[in-house]
């Protein structure tokens, strides 16, 4: 019997993982993917909002100006990548002066600090990319660019060594209620709970209603986006949106934390909660509505890839964050759509807070608050580049050509809590095939090291889902 | 660590460039290699015909390489396998990577680039669809067919008529695939003739001109790709979408020359090569840095790598012995500018210095197009000075001329060269 089960090991889950692994609990993360950050968290646009668009008074207002500040502190302990970039909101034209002096007063009523309108002259002497027709622009200094591979896994092996146990591929088909908490079924076995947080992403009302009454809507609503080289990551420094319509935040110009160049997202309600797929009139879209902000478009021919991902928008607008009214000990997370990376370091707190209503949790004594990440050879400085050369020369040897991973710092993604089994996991922990020739020289390689250390052959070694064997 | 010329790269440019230099006199050579042996993307190439121009037979890959192989140990070349050059700075100090040696440090007096090049991949091409396993950089799949001994998939679509593409058209019929239609987007394949006939012809396999891929399906693995026809702007013409199914979409979408280190040491970049600007000495726009093969521009055959990768080490060793002996008027004379005009893309070099010619530089360049009966014009400063007529010339097939000294000195007040495309009226591209 656990006390809980948490459905997801996206960011929120793996967030709610973290904190929940601070107590004496048995927890448990049950994934239908075979790895964490497989859904919404590995394809979003990366940004920590400053906090000024949503509504005040808002759930997403109470998270995210805590989640923002609590970000910098969380990247130290955890040792993931989060540079506080700031942010800006361009306004195109005299008439929608009045919505840009709105995000302004809603970010004072949230609580976001250092907020200044500048006019359109003085926006483009801080970033002198910007389109000729910026009026005016909202600079939140605050705002900042996370990696959201390296914080969902940085929370899901700080839970992991802490004890909480993670099962992968192991899709939840049903729960039942019983005397003292919840039976859940999956794929591979049941196991039985006292409680339960509901993180499943795009897929919270479906294990919602397999114990509520109470509606619940979540709509997949897909953003596409364009990534570009490292040449032209200095287009701008700041994280440059248009003033948000009722889909969203709109088209974003980014840097990326690792130094690319990002345009996106778009916003279309789909059916498919699997729709993974980019499509010619949404990378167009994304094209054409970039080039608004941008006085000139970086050349096609500096991009090196396109994706999508799907966020999950709940009907009414805001993060549901609560137990079920009908179904004690099953927490709801869900509609976690942006700001909800943002919110990730305070979500988990926020979840326990509401299970303490309840009853107490023990602390633990034996915690370990810090997780040590995996080195980046490429941004090191040379004396410690040679230091560890001398102890591991495996870290001599490059594996991506492009960003300049080595084979030791694989084998550590390999080898470390939680270890990457496919090519896409080994991605997201080393940035191993996610540079300009985008795996071509690096996966022989790297398909090789994953089957040594997995010791299987390596026609079983997969890019990323059960489906995915890449020979 | 100091050494009179390092190469960077040994495949088939680094390989002769090496050869030359040594034969010029210059001992302190090595070449610095990332893989597990010399000889580059050539030992995965296992077709033959290589090295028809070099050695007036067809060898396969590996053979052609083991022949520069066998003379740079004969020659006692140092060269260091499993080592990858991180960094190049302007005053060519080149930083490098290995298990056996760590992180180093070598003062090169010359240095030459032989990085080749990469394949351009998916992402560069904004193909929408899934992101699933089985999609393959047309080389990549070569690698694991031909070095690893893996086959990568069963029912094959290929996007790209470039060499490599058909080259593995074939390599994955023999191997007991079925290569259900190799599309391309533009009007003509971008590859050797013999290559078409060789590779598809002869398997009965379609090219599918004036095609892309507009889809591509499967979330896990690939399930199919939709093929459409393209309009003369390249643009899919909606209502010929037609679904293939297949669980591997091979792309052969065009190479890039990998200059990530060049650009690092302030080597300018030509933007149509993607390579350095380069004089007829192969010299780049930093002093000592010459370049050379796919590196400085993508070429068709390796016989004319090696040929060029020659007299870039040859010009490399001619460098460190004038530096040695305190030549310093080396900076003197103007460097002409080569343009290629009408439909001449690029030329290599593209400057020249015409006093610094010994009798003859050899041009290379490409056109944009298939062009039928045109004729090539060399121009010196405004005015023609040679015609040479083409029954016909293609995007695919690097064409070459030699400019002789006493032609480019007979000009007073030389400001530009260039090779021009002049096109027949009557005739219409493609």
């Amino acid at each position: 019997m656990y006390d809980v089960i948490i459905i997801g090991a996206g960011v929120t889950g793996c967030s709610v993982a973290r904190t929940l692994a601070k107590y004496k609990l048995r927890v448990a993360v049950l994934e239908k993917e075979s790895d964490v950050c497989e859904g919404t968290s590995k394809a979003n646009s990366g940004i920590v909002h400053a906090g000024f668009d949503a509504e005040p008074g808002s759930r997403k207002a109470q998270l995210n100006v805590a989640g923002n500040e609590k970000m910098e502190e969380l990247s130290k302990e955890l040792d993931f990548s989060f540079k506080r970039n700031g942010s800006m909101v361009l306004c195109f034209s005299e008439e929608n002066r009045p919505e840009l002096e709105k995000l302004y007063e809603n970010g004072k009523k949230n609580g976001v600090k250092e907020l200044r309108i500048l006019s359109g002259e003085e926006a483009r002497k801080i970033e002198p990319a910007l389109s000729k027709q910026v009026v005016a622009a909202l600079l939140a200094p605050t705002g900042g660019i996370v990696c959201p591979f390296g914080l969902t896994i940085a929370l899901a092996e700080n839970a992991y060594v802490n004890g909480v146990e993670f099962f992968f591929e192991h899709g939840v088909t049903g729960i039942e209620k019983t005397d003292g908490g919840y039976r859940i079924t999956t794929e591979q076995g049941v196991f039985e709970t006292r409680m339960i947080v509901n993180a499943a992403g795009v897929y919270a009302d479906k294990v919602h209603h397999m114990v509520s009454a109470a509606p619940m809507e979540i709509v997949a609503r897909k953003g596409e986006y364009n990534l570009y080289d490292k040449q032209v990551g200095g287009l701008v420094e700041h994280t440059i949106f248009q003033l948000p319509t009722k889909y969203g935040k709109g088209v974003l110009v980014s840097p990326t934390v690792h130094g690319n160049l990002l345009l996106g997202p778009t916003a279309t309600d789909i059916e498919d909660k699997e729709g993974v797929n980019t499509t010619g009139t949404g990378l167009l879209e994304v094209s054409v509505k970039a080039a608004e902000s941008l006085c000139t478009m970086p050349s096609g021919r500096q991009m090196i890839t396109s994706f999508a991902g799907l966020r999950a928008h709940e009907v009414n607008g805001d993060f549901i964050i609560q137990e079920a009214p009908d179904a004690a000990g099953f927490y709801d997370v869900a509609g976690i759509e942006s700001p909800g990376l943002t919110c990730a370091p305070v979500i988990g707190e926020y979840v326990a807070g509401l299970m303490m209503e309840k009853e107490t949790f023990a602390l633990k004594d034996d915690f370990v608050a810090t997780r040590k990440g995996i080195v980046h050879m490429a941004e090191l400085p040379e004396e410690e580049q040679k230091a560890l050369i001398a102890k591991d020369p495996s870290y001599a040897v490059v594996v991506c050509r492009c960003e300049t991973v080595t084979e030791g710092e694989i084998l550590d993604a390999i080898r470390r809590p939680l270890g990457a089994k496919t090519l896409d996991g080994v991605k997201r922990r080393t940035r191993a095939g996610m540079g300009r020739c985008q795996a071509g020289f690096c996966s022989p390689k790297t398909m090789e090291l994953l089957a040594k250390e997995w010791n299987v052959p390596v026609e079983e070694i997969r890019k990323s889902g059960r489906g995915s064997h890449v020979l | 660590m100091c050494y009179d010329v390092v190469i960077i790269g040994g495949g088939p440019a680094g390989l002769a460039a090496a050869l030359a230099a040594r034969e010029a006199g210059i001992e302190k050579v090595v070449i610095l290699e990332r893989d597990r042996e010399l000889g580059g993307i050539l030992n995965q190439c296992i077709h033959n015909g290589f090295g028809l121009h070099t050695f007036k037979e067809e060898l396969t890959g590996p053979e052609y390489a083991a022949r520069f192989i066998e003379k740079v140990k004969e020659q006692n070349i140092e060269y260091r396998l499993g080592t990858m050059v991180i960094q190049l700075s302007e005053d060519k100090v080149v930083t490098a990577m290995s298990r056996d040696l760590g992180l180093y440090h070598i003062q090169a007096k010359a240095v030459v680039l032989a990085m080749g090049c990469r394949e351009r991949p998916r992402g560069a091409l904004g193909i929408p669809g899934y992101r699933p396993s089985g999609i393959f950089s047309a080389g990549t799949a070569q690698r694991f067919v031909n070095v690893e001994g893996k086959m990568p998939g069963k029912e094959v679509v290929i996007l790209g008529s470039g060499d490599i593409g058909l080259i593995m058209a074939r390599r994955m019929t023999l191997e007991g695939a079925k290569v259900k239609a190799v599309a391309e987007l533009m009007p003509y394949s971008g590859g050797l003739k013999r290559n078409i006939v060789q590779c598809l012809n002869d398997y009965g396999i379609p090219l599918e001109l004036s095609h892309t891929v507009v889809d591509i399906k499967g979330k896990e693995r690939v399930e199919g790709v939709v093929l459409a026809r393209v309009d003369e702007n390249r643009r899919p013409i909606p209502g010929t979408e037609e679904e293939i199914a297949c669980d591997t979409l091979l792309l052969s979408v065009g190479l890039l020359p990998e200059n990530g280190l060049s650009s690092g040491a302030g080597v300018p970049i030509d933007p149509v090569t993607s390579g350095p600007v380069v004089d007829e000495s192969l010299e780049t726009g930093v002093p000592g840095v010459f370049a050379c093969g796919n590196v400085l521009h993508v070429h068709d055959l390796v016989d004319y790598v090696s040929a060029e990768a020659g007299n870039a080490g040859r010009h490399a060793a001619e460098y460190v012995k004038a530096q040695a002996a305190g030549n310093s008027n080396r900076e003197s004379g103007f460097a002409v500018p080569l343009k290629g005009r009408g439909g001449v893309r690029y030329t290599v070099p593209q400057k020249i210095h015409p006093e610094k010619l010994e009798e003859s530089v050899l041009v290379r360049f490409r056109v944009d197009n298939v062009y039928r009966n045109v004729q090539l014009e060399v121009r010196l400063n405004d005015s023609v000075v040679r015609v040479i007529k083409k029954r016909m010339v293609a995007p695919g097939e690097m064409e070459e001329l030699r400019l002789k000294k006493e032609e480019l000195q007979s000009v007073s007040d030389l400001k530009e060269i260039s090779i021009c495309l002049v096109k027949n009226e009557q005739e219409v591209p493609g």
